[in-house]
């Protein structure tokens, strides 16, 4: 590092992820050109006239370049010291929403700003509670091998979540679990993280197969482990009755706890969504919400899986090289629901095929590993964990996003970071990646 | 406490790597392995478009044309876009009611969408179309769309040029290969169904880019994998359009049907089945009507084509080929001679004759003497060059096959007959082994089992004129472009009779010169031309009635150099000489010198014309038919004023017996009949239903 010209800004940046930033912002707004491209206009015209979407998501990444010089030319100590009061000022806002909330696309959690432009408050929260997790985190007396401290740190990041799951926005909502990977990283018991995934497979186990052979395979499996641990059993009579708890557990869940989240917890639309995933089809009938509904309200729609099956045909129509550039036919004909925002990886997919996609990918792929690579060389336990906060937000979007589309997770509406068009998705992931960089250059700076 | 967590930095880039590894995995699975998407997507985003090639043109012998196209124009509604359109007005124009112009938007809906474009009304009467095109601006989303239909300028040759029906399931099934798809129209008939595969010419498809709600978006890469459409090959036929004109006028009002070919190339010059109907009356948006009309309510059965679509016994016309058979077997000569007192005594049972007196050959052919003929056949069944009277048959069959009898000669139309040649084998199932020529004696003078088409018969006057040699009788001399499916070859093969001497044929040249001169077709007689015919009158009787005799001609002129061969019948019509020669005779004049001259043959037109000739039983079934309908129509009018949705589809018209064959005509069933009784018997309840819903309307 030279040290001469320490004060200046761009002193010490790490330009690889600018440039990654930018081609994925490019691409972004070429793919939203795609989806809104009709043959006969003048698209030069239009990418300035600012009617388009596309032409909109330009001004968005022109507004989001000064944001991301702003914050280049702050001083990194900023962050630190003010991060609880971003925290604080972004819960105010979540509960300003439910007051002066406008309802968009029937969740009430945007604030209308001047110009027609929209603010999701909970986008913008993702940051708050990054800096707030890694404040916390790097506090001296934080102990984060103790529960208190990783509760406390759960309720930092959870908030949100709660607050996003009342304003119906399921999607941001998950983005908040991803903080996991961060606190993993920071020492959080790997148990969680597996019970948790084990959790998982069980409720995928439990849609999948019928309830009473799933209930033979659990059986089947606690004997078999009996019979292999039955030499430790008699020296430890306790290991017996740990499996066995665990046998009783696994049963419950899979007999009760499943489908009382399904019945009673999720709505009639996710709970279809999610069993569409593994090829079945939910009988709304049985969800307690939708039957309130159509007591007061009107009948539950038909669920389907046309997004789903339109997303997977678009994709698997792009082959090994795609139609090409604005020859999509699954894109030109708005097959595809949703495909200038949660749906865009479909319009990639189709014009560029099997080779596009997986250069995409390895793009984020390079992003993601780079930013991994920053934060292990933060000397400031706030750097770290904030950077592994910014790239497990950035994993969670793409993962589940792409995922989504080609059918391997089920709907949940999270935008694709830098590619989407909205101007609050790309603002959060402008300001999260750039007060990433800020604190990177300064790293040889201890922060708190 | 950071340093000793680091080694969970890798778990956490495995994490990623692995999640990679996953969605590649799938994509993988989406784009390269599975071709069902592809598939999906492009029947999702490809509204594949057929073209449909003009068809070819038939032309007469002389280059005019007899089945052209034309335009016709389809009232389309896209009936989202329908909303401010002045109902009203339209249906005005359309003279239909709101009720209907509902209910057909309801259908029109629920089969296509509200987005699409339907036909609302296909096939726009000219007139209609003047109103609709004036009023457009009035009916938004509404527009005219031109398509080609068939015509026929001359409104003649229904029955050889045929006709165009839409596709069904059958016709797809037996022609998958050939890419006709369900709403196409195939020639089903006559010409249009013989030459298809050239007068369909190839369809070209063009490929649209359509959105999620099936609007089409313009064009797949401009057109780039569009195929153009290639218009069908035109057809040259032998048909004289004005002969064909005279012969459906002089047919007026008859039941039979008349074939001239030309010796010389086997073309068929006019070919008229009456009763015959206009052809363009199968084309316009009343076709359904139309053809209901005629397939199933009219007993003269206008359909069918007489030519060779039914057979009869030849009569009289049939002794040409005997007496041929017995010269040339040797069993007669020319000096050989029959004394006829009134009738053939020679079998016990008397057989009539209509001359009297000594015969050799030659009168005998002119004057029809029975007995002469029945002689000649006896003693060539007797032969005694052959062991037994079967192989003699069986000599005398095999000539009858090489004059192109009890074959089918091959004649570019479809649903030709064979007749019938009766086998030795076929007489020994009715009179066991030891038959007796008397036993058969009828076939002599063409009666009998033997059964000829008239097509056939114009190819035995054709082969009599040629002196033993013919070609395959057809319509269509070329093909426009060559012919590549090789249809025309079989007509470029001459086929031979049996080897029979000249003079033979200069006998019974001689005979039916004399016929026309001093014999039964003296009235036939065509001024300054030599013709050479025969008459033949058949007896025949229907369902045990005895009718009114078959009436019989055939001829060819001029004798020196043979350019027409013809044979006429009509049937029922009585002495052939009065109805068939007459016509034979005009339409020789008219082809020869290519117009009908003097005024008093001029009047004979019109006599033959206004003669009318319908079989009794079919007036009959005619007049029963009428009345019934006179009162079906009261009743589906007293129904249209009580329910207006149902007036295309009146039960009354539809149910009727659908299984009426050619052979036995029969008008409409008897539970029709009783039906309409039914309906006329509740008419004023009726009536007075219409009264009280009108007051509650108004």
């Amino acid at each position: 590092m030279n040290r001469r010209n320490h004060q200046i800004a761009t002193q010490g940046v790490d330009y690889l992820v600018i440039w990654l930033y930018a081609i994925l912002v490019t691409i972004g707004i070429l793919c939203i050109f795609m989806v809104e491209y009709r043959p006969g206009t003048d698209w030069f015209t239009s990418f300035l006239n600012g009617k388009t979407n596309y032409s909109k998501q330009l001004i968005f990444a022109g507004v989001c370049a000064i944001a991301a010089t702003f914050i280049l030319l702050t001083d990194s100590k900023l962050f630190t010291a003010f991060a609880n009061l971003f925290y604080l000022a972004g819960i105010l806002l979540m509960l300003a929403t439910f007051v002066i909330g406008k309802n968009i696309n029937g969740s009430k959690s945007w604030i209308p700003l001047a110009g027609g432009f929209n603010l999701q408050p909970a986008e913008l929260c993702k940051i708050f509670a990054a800096l707030a997790l890694a404040k916390f985190l790097s506090r001296q007396e934080v102990d984060f091998s103790k529960i208190r401290s990783q509760l406390i740190a759960g309720a930092i990041t959870l908030s949100p979540a709660v607050l996003s799951i009342l304003q119906h926005e399921l999607g941001l909502a998950l983005v908040y679990t991803s903080f996991l990977i961060a606190m993993y990283r920071e020492g959080l018991p790997a148990q969680i993280l597996i019970i948790g995934s084990s959790f998982g497979v069980l409720v995928i186990a439990t849609l999948i197969l019928e309830p009473n052979i799933l209930a033979i395979i659990l059986t089947a499996i606690a004997a078999f482990v009996i019979f292999l641990l039955r030499k430790q059993i008699k020296k430890k009579k306790k290991l017996l009755t740990i499996i066995i708890t665990i046998w009783l557990i696994c049963v419950g869940v899979q007999r009760f706890v499943v489908p009382y989240i399904f019945n009673n917890v999720l709505e009639c639309y996710q709970s279809t969504r999610i069993y569409s995933m593994v090829g079945k089809e939910y009988n709304c009938a049985e969800n307690r919400k939708a039957q309130d509904k159509t007591n007061t309200n009107k009948p539950v729609r038909k669920p389907d899986d046309y997004n789903v099956r339109q997303s997977k045909i678009a994709i698997g129509s792009g082959g090994f090289f795609g139609r090409g550039f604005l020859k999509g036919t699954q894109t030109r004909g708005k097959y595809v629901p949703e495909q200038h925002t949660d749906f865009i990886f479909t319009s990639l997919g189709e014009a560029f095929g099997f080779v596009g996609c997986f250069i995409f990918l390895l793009i984020y792929l390079l992003l993601l590993y780079r930013i991994v690579r920053i934060a292990e060389r933060q000397r400031s336990t706030f750097s770290r964990v904030y950077a592994y906060s910014v790239v497990s937000i950035l994993f969670f979007h793409i993962a589940v996003n792409v995922s989504m589309t080609i059918g391997l997770f089920p709907i949940v509406g999270i935008p694709l970071p830098l590619i989407s068009y909205g101007g609050s998705s790309l603002l959060t992931f402008t300001a999260l990646i750039f007060i990433l960089l800020r604190l990177d250059a300064d790293r040889q700076m201890v922060l708190r | 406490m950071p340093v000793f967590n680091q080694s969970r930095s890798r778990v956490i880039q495995f994490i990623f790597a692995g999640v990679f590894i996953a969605i590649t995995g799938q994509l993988i699975n989406l784009q390269l392995f599975s071709s069902k998407y592809k598939l999906a997507a492009d029947n999702n985003a490809f509204y594949r478009k057929v073209i449909y090639p003009d068809r070819g043109i038939v032309f007469d012998r002389k280059k005019r044309g007899i089945l052209e196209n034309t335009i016709s124009y389809d009232l389309v509604v896209i009936p989202s876009e329908a909303r401010g359109t002045d109902t009203a007005t339209l249906c005005r124009l359309l003279n239909i009611d709101t009720a209907v112009y509902k209910k057909r938007m309801r259908d029109l809906i629920f089969k296509n969408t509200s987005v699409k474009p339907s036909v609302f009304e296909a096939l726009l009467t000219p007139e209609m179309f003047a109103k609709l095109n004036e009023n457009m601006y009035r009916f938004p989303g509404f527009s005219l769309n031109e398509r080609s239909v068939r015509t026929y300028p001359y409104n003649v040759g229904a029955a050889i040029l045929g006709y165009m029906a839409e596709v069904d399931t059958g016709f797809l099934r037996r022609h998958r290969d050939d890419g006709y798809e369900m709403g196409d129209y195939f020639g089903s008939t006559g010409l249009e169904s013989t030459y298809e595969k050239v007068l369909m010419g190839q369809r070209g498809i063009k490929r649209f880019i359509r959105d999620n709600k099936g609007r089409l978006q313009g064009s797949w890469e401009n057109g780039a994998y569009d195929t153009a459409a290639v218009a069908g090959n035109n057809l040259y036929s032998s048909i004289d359009v004005e002969l064909q004109q005279l012969g459906e006028k002089l047919m007026e009002n008859k039941v039979g049907s008349i074939v001239a070919i030309d010796p010389k190339t086997g073309g068929i010059l006019c070919m008229v089945s009456a009763p015959t109907y206009n052809p363009n009356y199968l084309t316009g948006n009343q076709r359904k009507k139309h053809l209901v009309e005629m397939l199933y309510f009219d007993p003269r059965l206008p359909l069918l084509n007489r030519t060779l679509g039914t057979f009869y016994s030849p009569g009289s016309t049939f002794k040409t080929m005997v007496g041929i058979i017995g010269m040339n077997e040797g069993v007669i000569d020319d000096q050989f001679t029959v004394s006829c007192g009134g009738a053939y005594y020679g079998c016990g049972r008397p057989m009539g004759c209509h001359a009297k007196g000594t015969f050799t050959l030659k009168p005998a052919i002119s004057k029809s003497c029975n007995s002469y003929f029945a002689a000649t056949y006896r003693r060539i069944l007797e032969n005694p060059k052959y062991p037994n009277r079967d192989s003699a048959l069986n000599s005398f069959n095999q000539y009858a096959y090489s004059f192109g009898l009890g074959r089918r000669l091959g004649v570019d139309l479809p649903s030709e007959k064979m007749g019938n040649i009766p086998t030795p084998k076929y007489y020994h199932g009715i009179f066991g082994k030891n038959w007796q020529s008397c036993n058969i004696i009828s076939n002599s003078i063409g009666q009998g089992e033997i059964a000829t088409s008239l097509t056939q018969l114009a190819n035995v006057m054709a082969i009599i004129a040629n002196k033993g040699w013919y070609y395959t009788p057809h319509l269509i001399d070329s093909i426009e472009g060559g012919d590549q499916f090789g249809l025309l070859d079989k007509f470029r093969v001459k086929h031979k009779t049996k080897e029979i001497p000249e003079y033979i044929w200069e006998e019974v040249h001689e005979g039916m010169q004399g016929t026309m001169e001093f014999g039964t077709g003296f009235y036939a007689k065509v001024p300054g031309i030599n013709v050479c015919g025969k008459t033949g009158t058949v007896e025949n009787a229907y369902r045990g009635e005895k009718l009114k005799d078959h009436a019989f001609f055939g001829a060819f002129a001029p004798r020196e150099n043979p350019r027409i061969a013809i044979a006429v019948m009509c049937e029922n019509a009585g002495y052939g000489a009065t109805s068939a020669a007459p016509i034979a005779s005009l339409l020789i004049e008219k082809y020869l010198k290519d117009s009908v001259s003097g005024n008093d043959r001029k009047a004979k037109i019109e006599q033959l014309a206004n003669m009318n000739l319908i079989p009794p039983q079919m007036k009959r079934q005619m007049v029963k038919r009428d009345s019934l309908r006179q009162a079906q129509q009261l009743a589906a009018a007293k129904k249209a004023a009580r329910d207006t949705s149902g007036v295309e589809e009146a039960p009354e018209e539809t149910d009727t017996d659908s299984s009426v064959t050619p052979n036995k005509p029969q008008p409409a069933k008897k539970g029709t009949k009783k039906d309409t009784a039914n309906k006329v018997a509740l008419l004023p309840e009726e009536q007075r239903k219409n009264n009280t819903k009108r007051k509650t309307a108004a």
